[in-house]
């Protein structure tokens, strides 16, 4: 029997990876109050392979949903590195973009970007369940192209986020 | 010698078939009561497969890598020891006695994994299984007791060979029945009885610090234990089976019910479910045992 090759491998794992994405349970702001729908009866999100799970260790996507404070970015980084490769991080809502309303606060994290490296963002202030929903669809278009990469970018520029963490963590 | 290694690899093959079939079957049930369209039908084999491929495999120590492991090996153990459809691997007189114990060797195995991981959270996880465990236990030795009592006999092939003809326990001994299902439901850790894995309360419990391959072992050796659950009740209780196809009709009947209760009931407190076990089980299966033995 002819072996696999490397690329075949990592393609079938990402076909893998990509019907199952186990999402954790932790919410930051009040984007939260989106996911409810989308997970339930109404929008239903188990269709596409997508359940919420209760512990970092257990789950692939981490959501950044809505503001987040520095406070709360010192618990996010604990759970993003707990979390096990490969790993992805989705933005959402126009505070995790560039603060949203919070544009002039001083508790709050603007550029998500800079701390933990997220794979996409959903704009709005709230974004519907819709929106949610296909944003998950790109994100497994992405993971099947293999440009889900964060992880990958954490562990290469490691230095470049662990300084910015430091600057506002102190 | 041949079809003895045969059936010593095809056994857990069909075991883990059918629980994974049932693990399947019931998500997609689940989402249709909840007026839900529900995950594909192979949805757990994704899950399953995607545990397998994760690049990250975090462990706690050996022990914690073993714990799924002797799950697993508990589990496949236990398959050879029931009857399934006619032939059973290992047989001989006390089988069923030599099960009781085998069938705790998943939960230790658990046990000792989770313990490992030093998370408090899996501690109080691990001491809520066992002392379900320590419920459930006492009504289910009552019930095997009548039912070796009933037919003279601790072997399992035995008990399975005197239900032929539809003279099912399940009608000579309707009390013992109704006490060994409640047990099975909650062995399996269904709704109200899943205080063990509450993911509200204590996330998951045994398995919160299990993540990756780990994980995946885990799920695996939860098909393995739906299927030595379900298959002993109906071995004990339904008059086992001659075919497969008839084998897994009636674990499917059994566990189609158990899904209906387990969506619509609440969720026991750990005390509250061994006050549960030790009373109305317990008496009922005791009034059994008084039966047979009067009869």
């Amino acid at each position: 029997m002819e072996r696999m090759t490397e690329e075949q491998v990592k393609t079938i794992a990402n076909m893998l990876r990509k019907r199952s994405l186990w999402m954790i349970h932790y919410c930051t702001g009040c984007g939260a109050m989106e996911l409810p729908p989308t997970m339930t009866s109404r929008y239903d999100m188990e269709r596409f392979g997508l359940a919420p799970y209760v512990t970092s260790r257990q789950a692939d996507i981490l959501l950044i949903t809505g503001y987040l404070n520095v406070k709360t970015l010192r618990r996010v980084i604990t759970v993003y590195e707990q979390m096990l490769d490969p790993k992805y991080v989705i933005g959402f809502g126009s505070c995790a973009l560039n603060g949203g309303v919070y544009w002039d606060s001083y508790a709050v994290i603007k550029q998500l970007d800079r701390y933990i490296p997220a794979d996409l963002y959903i704009a709005g202030c709230m974004p519907r369940p819709e929106a949610i929903i296909s944003a998950f669809r790109h994100l497994m278009e992405l993971i099947d192209s293999g440009k889900a990469d964060g992880y990958k970018r954490y562990k290469r520029n490691l230095a470049y986020y662990k300084e910015n963490q430091r600057k506002v963590l102190g | 010698m041949v079809k003895m290694i045969l059936i010593a690899i095809g056994a857990p093959l069909v075991a883990f078939a059918i629980g994974l079939s049932f693990m399947m079957i019931k998500r997609k049930i689940v989402a249709r009561i909840q007026r839900r369209y529900g995950p594909t039908i192979i949805q757990p084999i994704y899950d399953v497969l995607k545990l397998l491929v994760k690049e990250d495999n975090i462990s706690h120590g050996v022990i914690f890598s073993l714990g799924p492991i002797i799950a697993i090996a508990g589990s496949i153990l236990a398959v050879f020891f029931i009857p399934m459809a006619g032939f059973s691997m290992l047989t001989g007189s006390g089988d069923l006695i030599a099960l009781l114990y085998i069938m705790a060797i998943g939960s230790l195995g658990m046990a000792l994994g989770a313990g490992d991981s030093a998370n408090p959270n899996a501690s109080i996880g691990i001491s809520r299984a066992l002392t379900l465990m320590f419920g459930y236990d006492l009504p289910l030795v009552i019930i095997v007791i009548s039912v070796a009592l009933q037919y003279h006999t601790t072997n399992l092939s035995d008990i399975v060979a005197a239900q032929a003809n539809g003279n099912w326990t399940l009608w000579t001994l309707p009390l013992s029945a109704i006490v060994g299902f409640v047990v099975t439901y909650g062995a399996l850790g269904e709704h109200p009885f899943d205080i063990v894995t509450a993911p509200h309360e204590v996330a998951t419990g045994p398995m919160v610090e299990y993540g990756g391959k780990h994980l995946g072992f885990l799920m695996i050796s939860h098909a393995f234990h739906i299927y030595i659950e379900i298959a002993l009740f109906v071995d004990l209780f339904l008059g086992g089976a001659s075919n497969i196809l008839i084998f897994y009709l009636k674990m499917f009947a059994v566990f189609f019910i158990m899904i209906m209760f387990d969506e619509v009931l609440p969720r026991f407190k750990i005390d509250d479910a061994v006050r549960f076990y030790w009373k109305w089980p317990t008496v009922v299966a005791l009034i059994s045992l008084i039966i047979v033995l009067v009869k």
